[in-house]
């Protein structure tokens, strides 16, 4: 076992993990940070992604250790700390762009991953950044929607 | 994955120790050797991660010349290539998907040599110099067949030096599901002649089609390799398709490389 430290949703954490403990294994039974997920454990699916030092990373892919040090943030940090969803976060509720909801944390991170580099994105830009981030439900098109009105450009796709 | 000892060494110094001894292995982004350990069809006793070597990261470009640390992100070389050697810099930025990007090296991918990685085609289209630890390797004496190269046991790719070509593109057929190329050719034009570097369409990776060197060195125009055909023995056949299917791929995607050139 070794010791890492990281800074999570912006507090310091520490906890002792083994080499191959994955970073999304220890936030989620380390951390208790469960809203980070685990889809297809092969690092396709996307639904674990998490930012690094600002950056996607899939959280199934990258050792703990390999963590160490390094600025951490997921999906329970993106809503206020009294509850209020962010504008993205807000923008999927109202455009429908979940159902079964379990890629979403994915897409959300990795969606805001993208406004953060592109602030005013195409929609064939966020369609090819989402292409790592995989849904069996919606089908994309409400994903698009919301993460374009989350961009200020609701009535861009409005027409289709 | 089966257990393993980890270290995080700060310089390449302290990483080629750790590589010393039995059974250790080097961990670049870990994008394909973290999955691979996953499926347990690798056990290393121990693993050198190469993240935290800061003298290995970052990109220069001088006197015609980019240098490319070997642990630098496909995302950096994306973003610090996109003036000085813009093909490259597409490439980087089609590679996988944005976190894949995030995290994967150019080191890493050339060391591991997959038949269907980007990378390996702009290295050995653009004659680039493999640097490690310990010499400097010509990128033709570099790659050996599938997932083989002149890498010896615990030697680190440290940079990766470009001659940059005078006009330079790279054509990519995606494999929607894995994001690798199903066929990718890039083709670069310089001084010294045209080279063209073909990935993912032979059983022995990536490889260089020497006759439309030749056509696009007397003609650069995608007209030159149009009568070109490609051989279909020795390429990959597989469900993505036929191993004619990849033989006529490689003749268009050289074309559509030499047209966006």
């Amino acid at each position: 076992m070794a010791r890492v430290t990281m800074t999570v949703n912006g507090k310091a954490v520490a906890g002792e993990v083994e080499g191959r403990t994955l970073l999304v294994q220890f936030l989620r039974e380390g951390l208790g940070l469960t809203g980070t997920h685990v889809g297809c454990d092969t690092s396709q699916c996307g639904a674990c992604v998490v930012h690094m030092d600002g950056a996607p990373v899939k959280a199934c892919a990258v050792l703990a250790l390999d963590a160490d040090g390094a600025e951490v943030r997921t999906i329970e940090g993106m809503a206020s700390a009294d509850g209020t969803l962010s504008p993205l976060q807000q923008a999927f509720q109202d455009h429908h762009a979940l159902q079964c909801g379990f890629c979403t944390p994915g897409m959300v991170m990795s969606a805001a991953a993208l406004l953060a580099g592109n602030p005013r994105p195409s929609e064939h830009e966020v369609r090819e950044y989402l292409e790592g981030n995989l849904c069996r439900c919606t089908g994309y098109h409400n994903i698009v929607k919301a993460i374009m009105a989350a961009s200020g450009q609701g009535a861009a796709i409005a027409a289709e | 994955m089966y257990a393993f000892e980890f270290t995080r060494p700060q310089t390449v110094a302290a990483a080629v120790a750790a590589l010393k001894g039995a059974d250790a292995q080097a961990l670049g982004g870990g994008q394909t050797l973290i999955p691979t350990l996953r499926q347990r069809l690798a056990s290393p006793a121990r693993l050198v991660s190469l993240a935290a070597i800061a003298e290995m990261r970052g990109v220069a470009a001088a006197g015609g010349v980019l240098t490319v640390g070997g642990g630098t992100t496909h995302a950096a070389v994306a973003r610090e290539a996109a003036a000085p050697f813009p093909a490259l810099a597409r490439l980087a930025g089609r590679i996988g998907d944005p976190a894949v990007r995030s995290r994967g090296t150019i080191g890493g991918s050339l060391a591991n040599n997959d038949p269907s990685a980007c990378y390996p085609a702009a290295a050995l289209a653009a004659a680039a110099t493999i640097v490690t630890d310990r010499r400097e390797i010509a990128v033709d004496d570099f790659f050996r067949g599938l997932f083989a190269t002149a890498l010896a046991t615990g030697e680190i790719i440290t940079r990766v030096r470009f001659p940059i070509p005078a006009r330079a593109a790279y054509a990519k057929f995606l494999q929607p599901a894995s994001r690798f190329a199903l066929v990718g050719v890039f083709v670069a034009k310089s001084s010294a002649g045209v080279r063209v570097a073909v990935t993912g369409a032979a059983e022995r990776g990536v490889f260089r089609w020497t006759a439309a060197e030749t056509a696009l060195a007397a003609d650069f125009r995608p007209e030159a390799v149009k009568g070109l055909r490609m051989a279909a023995e020795g390429m990959i056949g597989d469900l993505h398709g036929s191993p004619e299917y990849r033989a006529h791929l490689v003749g268009v995607m050289t074309a559509r490389a030499v047209a966006a050139a």
